[in-house]
C-alpha cells in the first residue's frame, strides 16, 4: 500500500529529556490515522517534525514517497492544538494572508474562501475582526484556513477542543468528506473515544515510544478476549441459574432484576466458540442479548500500557 | 530692582509679593570684604547653580580687584592684568581651530546618534510586543507551519522597522507641512528661509553687529561644519544604524519569545537598554572633552556601543585629524561579527521561544535553548 508519510527511526532530545525515542510509524494515503496516546507522549513533538518546526536529532521523514524538505509545507495542513488568529485583524484579510504564506494566489484563495464559508455557512464575517467572533466562530475561521490550500496531507491536533457539539459533529463530517476527496489526515489526541470511530488506523504512543500500531480492527480483534454481555429472561430461580452458570462458565458481574425477571452477567470463554455457553444458557430461559465486548482504545491502551510495565 | 532703607523682613515679603526670583541682602558694613561675607541669598526654591556660579563670579571679581589694588595696583593696571586670554591653534596642515568646533561636530555625531538610540528603544519594543502577541494569541504555530521561524523574524524585524522608516518620514513631511501653513497663516513668506540672499542679508546685518574676532569665529565654526563630510556621514549613519538595529532588535525578538507576556520583559531588556545608555552619556562625556582618546576609541570599537559612540567622532572626518581608517574598519568588522552572532543567537531563543508557554524562563534556560 503507498504510503503518504514514512517516519523512519525518529529519535528527539530536548536537554536531558527524550521526547522521541526510535520512532518508525507508515501513514497509508486516503485515510484517517490516529495518532494516540496520553499527555507528553511525544505527539506533538512528532507532528513538529512532520510540519519541520523543529527537526529530529536522528532518523528521517518522507512525505509521499520523496524525504521531508521545505517545499512540502504547503502539501500539509496543520491545526495545531495551540491555535489562534490576529485578533485586531480582519477575517478576510487574515484568511487571504494565511493562504497566501501557503502558496495560494489571492483570486484562487478567494474564490475557495466563498465556497468554504458558505459550506461552513458563514455569511458576512469578511469585515469582522477575530475579536468579535465567537470561540466556536473563530474555530472555524481557523478549520478552513488549515484546508484551504488543498493539501495532500491533513493534521490535526486535537480538533475537537473548543467546538460545541453541533459545529464539532459539523467539522467531523467535513473532515469524513476532505478523506473522501482523498487527502489523508492524522487525528491527534488523548481523548482516545473521540476518534475512534474515524480512524482506520492508530498508533499508540506512550512516554516516547510507540507501543501499539496498525489497523484498529485488527487491533480490537487481536484485543478481544472472548468476552460477552449476556441477558437471559429466567424461567427458572435466580439462585438455581446462577449455580448452573457458575458451575459450567466462567462468569462475573451479575445482576438480577425481579421485576423483569432478567439476569445480566459478564461472560469469559476460553475460546471464540459460543456453542456450549449458549447451549447452557439457552437451558435457563429466553437469551434477551448476547454481545461481544470489543475493547475501547482506551482499554486497549491502558492494557498495553500495564503489559509493558509488567514485562520491562 | 534694587531696595534700600527697609528691613530685611519687609524686602523679603515685598520681593515675594512682587514675584520676584530671589533677594540678595548685601548688609551695609564699612568694607568690601565684610560686606561680601554677610552677604545672604533669598530665593524661591533652591537656586540653580548657574545663578549662584554668576554671583559668586561677581563678588570674586570685585574681591580680587579690591585685594589687588590694596596690594598697591593702579585701576588700569589691574585691567591689563585681568585681561582673558584664548589660545590660537591651528592643526599641523595649518587649518585654523578654534575651541567649540570640536563641541559642535560631536554634537551633530552625537544627534545621529541619539536618533539610532531611540529608532532602536522604539521599533525595537514593537518587535518585541508583536513577537509576544503572536504567541499570545497562538497564532504562532499557525504561521511556522508556513514558514521557517528565522524568516518570520527576520521579515518581523524589517517590516517593523520600514513601517518606522515611513513613520519617521510621515513625522517630517507633516511636520514641514504644518511649518509652512503656520507661516502662512502668521502671514510669513516662507521663502525667506529658504532664500539665500536673505540668509546672506542675514549675516551680513549680523556681521555689523559683531566685532571682528566674534564674526572671525562665526565663519571658522561656519567653515567647519561645512566641512564635516557630509556624504560620509550619512552612508555611515546608515550603514551603523542598519546593523546596529538589526542587532538590537533581534535581541528584542528574541525577548519576546523567553516570555509569556510583557510584564515579564523586564528583567531582560534591562541588559540592553544598559549599553545604549552607556553609549549616550560616555559618548557625550568622552567625545566632547578628548574625541581620540582611549575612552572614546574603545567604546566606539566596542560593537554595542559603536553605532552611537563613532558617529559622535565621524564628523571630525576618517583619516587624518579624524578617526583612523583601521578604527573604523574594525568597528565596523567587529560589528559584522556580533550581528551575525546575535541573530544567529537569537533566532535559536526565538525558534524554541516562540513554542513554550506558561513559565518565565531563567538565564540558564535560555543558554539550554541554544543547544536544542
Amino acid at each position: 500500500m503507498d504510503n503518504i508519510l514514512v517516519v523512519d527511526r525518529v529519535s528527539k532530545k530536548y536537554g536531558d529529556y527524550t521526547a522521541l525515542n526510535q520512532l518508525s510509524l507508515e501513514i497509508p494515503k486516503h485515510c484517517i490515522y490516529g495518532l494516540l496516546g496520553p499527555n507528553g507522549a511525544g505527539k506533538t513533538t512528532l507532528i513538529r517534525i512532520i510540519n519541520q518546526i523543529t527537526y529530529p536529532d536522528t532518523g528521517s521523514v518522507y512525505f509521499d514517497g520523496e524525504l521531508l524538505e521545505p517545499q512540502h509545507i504547503a502539501q500539509i495542513g496543520y491545526l495545531p492544538e495551540e491555535r489562534g488568529l490576529y485578533k485586531s485583524m480582519k477575517v478576510g484579510e487574515q484568511a487571504l494572508y494565511l493562504a497566501q504564506l501557503k502558496g495560494l494566489s489571492k483570486t484562487e484563495a478567494k474564490k475557495r474562501l466563498k465556497f468554504w464559508f458558505e459550506r461552513l455557512e458563514i455569511g458576512d464575517w469578511w469585515n469582522k475582526k477575530i475579536q468579535e467572533l465567537s470561540k466556536g466562530m473563530a474555530q472555524k475561521i481557523q478549520f478552513i484556513v488549515t484546508v484551504l490550500h488543498e493539501p495532500k496531507l491533513l493534521i490535526f491536533d486535537e480538533p475537537f477542543s473548543g467546538f460545541d457539539p453541533i459545529n464539532a459533529n459539523k467539522i467531523k463530517e467535513e473532515i469524513i468528506y476532505l478523506k473522501e476527496q482523498g487527502t489523508s489526515i492524522i487525528f491527534s489526541t488523548h481523548r482516545m473515544e473521540s476518534v475512534e470511530e474515524l480512524c482506520e488506523y492508530i498508533t499508540l504512543l506512550n512516554e516516547s515510544e510507540k507501543i501499539l500500531d496498525g489497523k484498529l480492527s485488527d487491533i480490537k480483534k487481536a484485543y478481544k478476549n472472548n468476552t460477552y454481555q449476556v441477558g437471559v429472561r429466567l424461567n427458572v430461580g435466580e439462585e438455581q441459574a446462577l449455580a448452573r452458570l457458575q458451575g459450567q462458565l466462567k462468569i462475573s458481574n451479575s445482576a438480577y432484576d425481579k421485576q423483569e425477571n432478567l439476569l445480566d452477567f459478564t461472560l469469559n470463554l476460553p475460546s471464540p466458540d459460543t456453542h456450549q455457553a449458549l447451549q447452557v444458557i439457552n437451558g435457563l430461559g429466553m437469551l434477551s442479548h448476547f454481545e461481544e465486548t470489543i475493547p475501547s482504545a482506551n482499554d486497549i491502551f491502558i492494557r498495553t500500557v500495564e503489559e509493558k510495565q509488567q514485562h520491562g | 530692582m534694587s531696595l534700600r532703607d527697609i528691613d530685611l523682613e519687609q524686602a523679603i515679603d515685598s520681593t515675594r509679593s512682587l514675584g520676584f526670583y530671589g533677594l540678595l541682602h548685601i548688609p551695609d558694613e564699612p568694607s568690601l570684604e565684610q560686606a561680601a561675607d554677610s552677604a545672604y541669598l533669598y530665593t524661591k526654591d533652591s537656586p540653580v547653580s548657574f545663578v549662584l556660579e554668576q554671583l559668586e563670579g561677581v563678588f570674586e571679581s570685585e574681591l580680587r580687584k579690591k585685594r589687588l589694588q590694596d596690594l598697591g595696583l593702579s585701576r588700569s593696571e589691574y585691567l591689563q592684568v585681568d585681561r582673558s586670554f584664548e589660545i590660537r591653534a591651528s592643526t599641523f596642515s595649518g587649518e585654523a581651530n578654534i575651541k567649540g568646533v570640536s563641541e559642535i561636530k560631536a554634537f551633530i555625531g552625537g544627534g545621529f546618534g541619539y536618533m539610532i538610540m531611540m529608532f532602536i528603544i522604539i521599533y525595537g519594543g514593537f518587535v518585541m510586543r508583536s513577537v509576544i502577541e503572536e504567541k499570545t494569541s497562538r497564532i504562532i504555530e499557525v504561521i511556522i507551519s508556513s514558514v521557517k521561524p528565522f524568516q518570520l523574524m527576520l521579515g518581523k524585524i524589517i517590516g517593523t522597522s520600514l513601517a518606522g522608516v515611513t513613520q519617521f518620514a510621515i513625522w517630517i513631511v507633516s511636520a514641514s507641512i504644518l511649518l509652512v501653513i503656520a507661516l502662512l497663516v502668521f502671514g510669513i513668506d516662507p521663502s525667506i528661509l529658504v532664500d539665500r540672499s536673505n540668509m546672506s542679508a542675514v549675516s551680513a546685518g549680523m556681521s555689523s553687529d559683531l566685532s571682528p574676532e566674534v564674526f572671525e569665529r562665526v565663519r571658522i565654526i561656519g567653515k567647519e561644519v561645512l566641512r564635516i563630510p557630509w556624504v560620509s556621514l550619512l552612508f555611515f549613519f546608515l550603514l551603523y544604524f542598519v546593523l546596529g538595529y538589526l542587532i538590537y532588535s533581534s535581541i528584542y525578538a528574541a525577548i519576546g519569545a523567553a516570555v509569556d507576556n510583557e510584564t515579564d520583559t523586564q528583567q531582560f531588556i534591562f541588559p540592553i537598554i544598559l549599553p545604549l545608555m552607556l553609549a549616550i552619556y560616555v559618548g557625550f562625556f568622552s567625545v566632547f572633552s578628548n574625541p581620540h582618546g582611549p575612552i572614546a576609541v574603545g567604546f566606539s570599537l566596542f560593537p554595542l556601543t559603536s553605532p552611537i559612540v563613532m558617529l559622535m567622532r565621524l564628523p571630525a572626518g576618517i583619516g587624518e585629524n579624524g578617526v583612523p581608517v583601521w578604527q573604523l574598519v574594525v568597528s565596523i568588522l567587529l560589528l559584522i561579527l556580533t550581528f551575525l552572532a546575535i541573530v544567529w543567537l537569537a533566532a535559536k531563543i526565538y525558534r524554541v521561544g516562540i513554542l513554550m508557554y506558561g513559565k518565565k524562563p531563567t538565564y540558564k534556560e535560555l543558554w539550554k535553548w541554544l543547544k536544542y
